[in-house]
This record gives structure tokens, C-alpha cells and sequence, in this order.
């Protein structure tokens, strides 16, 4: 059997309040966007765990997108200003290791934005497309055991 | 300042003012020092200070069978204070159970060890007695020199670079144990439902260690280097942990383990902090 074409696998985190409503609207609308991502809903962006990202890694993905509430429109409150810290923290760190930038990337969706959602989603996967599979990552799946 | 620390030691054992003294003591072989735990006032002889007191003593203030033990006094360098600050601002430690005695040091190691050559603790601040005489701190200025060198290669230099590194841990978690900020009774590494870092010393999981490791220190790490020395694969951790170091700095102005009363940049926020991440 021929080898499939490689698309791009994307995990997107993203939280219940905003940007989950906002893909929901998108798909209301019948908005039409790419079907490379796989958005994984959670209370809210302060909930992500860098490790979630990692774990994605680990688990075959070639990019993750990371999407909340606006700054001040959180439900909580200020959820998604501590995971700003975190992520302006994070994507330093993932970039310091040699990791693209565009292999994470964040955005804040609210709920009436089911158009900014379709546009997003197509940009972050033409992004991660453009970059190729993230072959460097898998490679340490198979990566001998040095001691 | 040998004969000082004795003697400052055996005063707060004599008067009941602590009942533990954490600090220093003879070796296996000159070249070496090993961490000693005073009880009793006439074994204060046993301290001992000199350019191989390398361990952050402070780990051990953390350690569930020595909270136990009443107030505790602990022999501190410069960098190491800075963990007391830290512990204390996170509540680990009541700071008013435990004496730190600093001592005045131009460094330790020999060669001199790296953090030491930025090194703006010689005389240890937020120290409830310090010993020695006052010296003159060191610039900061190029403290971040090994962060930008290695940043100045290309993404997939360092990708290998990391890589490589990795690829030899061996996942005995020294670094965490050697950590004086590690101090969570039960680690993510050792969460098994699910398991979120794997088991084995392989190069994903090592990535998963390492990272998260870095992470978890992010804005709270005050660059004792103790995970690094202790280090049997001799990664170099501290670059990943000084370059988060860096971006706390820039992004937040904050520096770990110098102002007991600013809020932790990672428990807290600005509205105004930077959103050029995000679309």
C-alpha cells in the first residue's frame, strides 16, 4: 500500500469558556477551516500544564496550539494571566532547546470569535505544514540508549 | 573563622536557641566535605569551612525528619541564603525556627567554581549572623555569557546539543535531590496515574525530566548550581536553568532569592505583562 501523505497533527489546548465556544461557533456557522487539529478542552488556560504540551510531543504531534479567554475576560478571573507568565516562560525554554517556535503557539480566541478561530487554525497548521513533520522529536523515540 | 563558627555554634546549642546545627564537616579526603548535623555543643569541633563546602545545606532544612527536630541553625554561602529567602517566601520553612549563619566566602572549588565568578553574595545577605569580613561583590554583568553563546548557534545546533546531553541522563534524580527549592514530598516524575514522565532513562522521557525539571525552577531557581555538580552525567542543567533565570529577568524584573517581600513571578501577574507571544 502506498504511504499516506504526511498532514500535520495538531493538539490544541484550549479552554471551555472562550476559545472552546469559539471553535463551536465556527462550526455553527459552518465555517470551513482545516481538519489537522485536535482541540482538547480544559477549565481554562491556567489548567495547562506545560508537561500537556510535552506529552503531545510525545505522543505524535507535529504542533500545539494553546487558545484562551482574552487578558481580562477570564472566567476565573485571572486564569489566563498567570498562564501568560507561564507560557512567555515556556515557549523561551522550548526555543532555548531548539525547538521552532511555531511548533507551540498561542492565541487568545473569545467565544465571538468563531471566524478568528477558523482563520487561526488554518494559519497554525500552514505554519507547522510548512516545517514538516517533527521528525527531531519521534527520533528520540527510537534513539539508542547511551550510558 | 573557623574558630567564630564554632564558637557562634556552640553558643546557640548552649543556650537552647536551636537544637540542631546543620553545617559542614571533615571529609572523605581533604579535598571534600560532607554535610554534619550537631545536637550536642561539644561536637561543635566537627565544623569545619574552607573552598570545598560545596552542598547547599539548605536542602536539608526541608526534610520532614529534621523539621521535627526544633529550631535548626544552618551554615549558608552567599548563593545558599538566597534558597532561605525562597523557602520562606513559599512557606516551606517558618523563618523564625531557623538561624542562618553566613559565611562570608570569595568562592569555592578549585578551580573556582563558574557561579562563582558573578558571584554578588560574598558577603551573604538575609542572614540572621554572618561571619567573616565584608568582601566586595563581584559584577553580574556576564553572568548570562554561556546562555547567549549557546543561543547564538542555530536551532538545530542546539537541538543536538540538548539532544546529546539529554541522551545521558540516567534518571537517578540527583538534581532534584541536591535542589534545595525541590522540595515536593511526592514528584511528577513519580506519579504513575498517569505516568507523565517515563520511567526509563531514555532519551524522550529524558527530555520530558529535563525540561519539566527547568520548568518547575522557572523564576524560583537562585543559581546554587547544586544539581549541576551533582550531576554523574555532568549535564550542563544550569544553563537551561540560567536562561530561564534571564527570562524571568527581562520579562518580569525579578531576580530569585534577594527580596523576601516581592511576589513570586510565577504566582502572581501583571495585566500589562507581555502578550507578543499570542495572537
Amino acid at each position: 500500500m502506498a504511504e499516506k501523505e504526511w498532514t500535520p497533527k495538531i493538539v490544541a489546548f484550549v479552554c471551555n469558556w472562550c476559545t472552546y465556544a469559539g471553535a463551536d461557533l465556527a462550526g455553527t456557522s459552518r465555517l470551513k477551516y482545516d481538519v489537522n487539529i485536535r482541540p482538547i478542552k480544559l477549565p481554562c488556560t491556567g489548567r495547562i500544564d506545560p508537561l500537556f504540551i510535552v506529552k503531545a510531543f510525545e505522543q505524535g504531534a507535529d504542533g500545539v496550539l494553546v487558545s484562551g479567554c482574552h487578558p481580562g475576560d477570564c472566567h476565573y478571573t485571572s486564569g489566563n494571566y498567570h498562564a501568560r507568565r507561564r507560557w512567555i516562560v515556556f515557549s523561551e525554554l522550548l526555543r532555548f532547546l531548539g525547538i521552532h517556535e511555531d511548533r507551540v503557539q498561542f492565541a487568545w480566541v473569545s467565544a465571538a470569535e468563531g471566524a478568528k478561530w477558523a482563520d487561526l487554525v488554518n494559519e497554525v497548521v500552514a505554519k507547522v505544514r510548512e516545517l514538516g513533520p517533527f521528525t527531531a522529536y519521534r527520533e528520540l523515540d527510537s534513539a539508542e540508549v547511551v550510558s | 573563622m573557623i574558630d567564630e563558627l564554632r564558637q557562634k555554634a556552640r553558643e546557640l546549642l548552649e543556650t537552647g536557641e536551636v537544637d540542631l546545627v546543620i553545617g559542614y564537616g571533615e571529609g572523605s579526603d581533604p579535598t571534600r566535605t560532607m554535610p554534619v548535623f550537631i545536637r550536642r555543643p561539644e561536637d561543635c569541633e566537627k565544623l569545619v569551612w574552607n573552598k570545598y563546602c560545596y552542598n547547599n545545606l539548605t536542602s536539608y532544612l526541608t526534610w520532614p525528619e529534621l523539621k521535627t527536630r526544633g529550631k535548626r541553625a544552618v551554615v549558608c554561602k552567599g548563593c545558599d541564603a538566597k534558597a532561605v529567602v525562597v523557602l520562606s517566601k513559599e512557606r516551606q520553612i517558618d523563618r523564625k525556627n531557623v538561624i542562618v549563619i553566613g559565611m562570608a566566602c570569595e568562592g569555592v572549588g578549585e578551580p573556582l567554581l563558574s557561579k562563582c565568578e558573578f558571584c554578588d553574595v560574598r558577603t551573604p545577605k538575609n542572614c540572621d549572623i554572618v561571619i567573616g569580613p565584608e568582601i566586595t561583590p563581584l559584577s553580574k554583568e556576564k553572568q548570562f555569557e554561556d546562555v547567549e553563546q549557546l543561543e547564538a548557534r542555530d536551532p538545530a545546533d542546539r537541538w543536538e546539543f540538548w539532544r546529546e546531553q539529554f541522551s545521558r541522563c540516567i534518571k537517578c534524580y540527583a538534581c532534584r535531590q541536591a535542589c534545595p527549592l525541590c522540595y515536593c514530598t511526592q514528584c511528577i516524575v513519580e506519579r504513575n496515574q498517569p505516568q507523565w514522565v517515563p520511567t526509563s532513562a531514555h532519551p524522550r522521557g529524558n527530555l520530558a525530566w529535563n525540561v519539566m525539571r527547568a520548568m518547575h525552577l522557572a523564576g524560583r531557581c537562585i543559581g546554587c548550581g547544586e544539581c549541576e555538580r551533582v550531576c554523574p552525567s555532568n549535564i550542563p542543567l544550569m544553563l537551561a536553568n540560567k536562561k530561564l533565570a534571564q527570562v524571568v529577568k527581562e520579562q518580569f524584573g525579578y531576580e530569585s532569592g534577594y527580596d523576601i517581600d516581592e511576589p513570586l513571578p510565577m504566582a502572581s501577574f501583571m495585566p500589562d505583562d507581555s502578550d507578543e507571544l499570542f495572537k
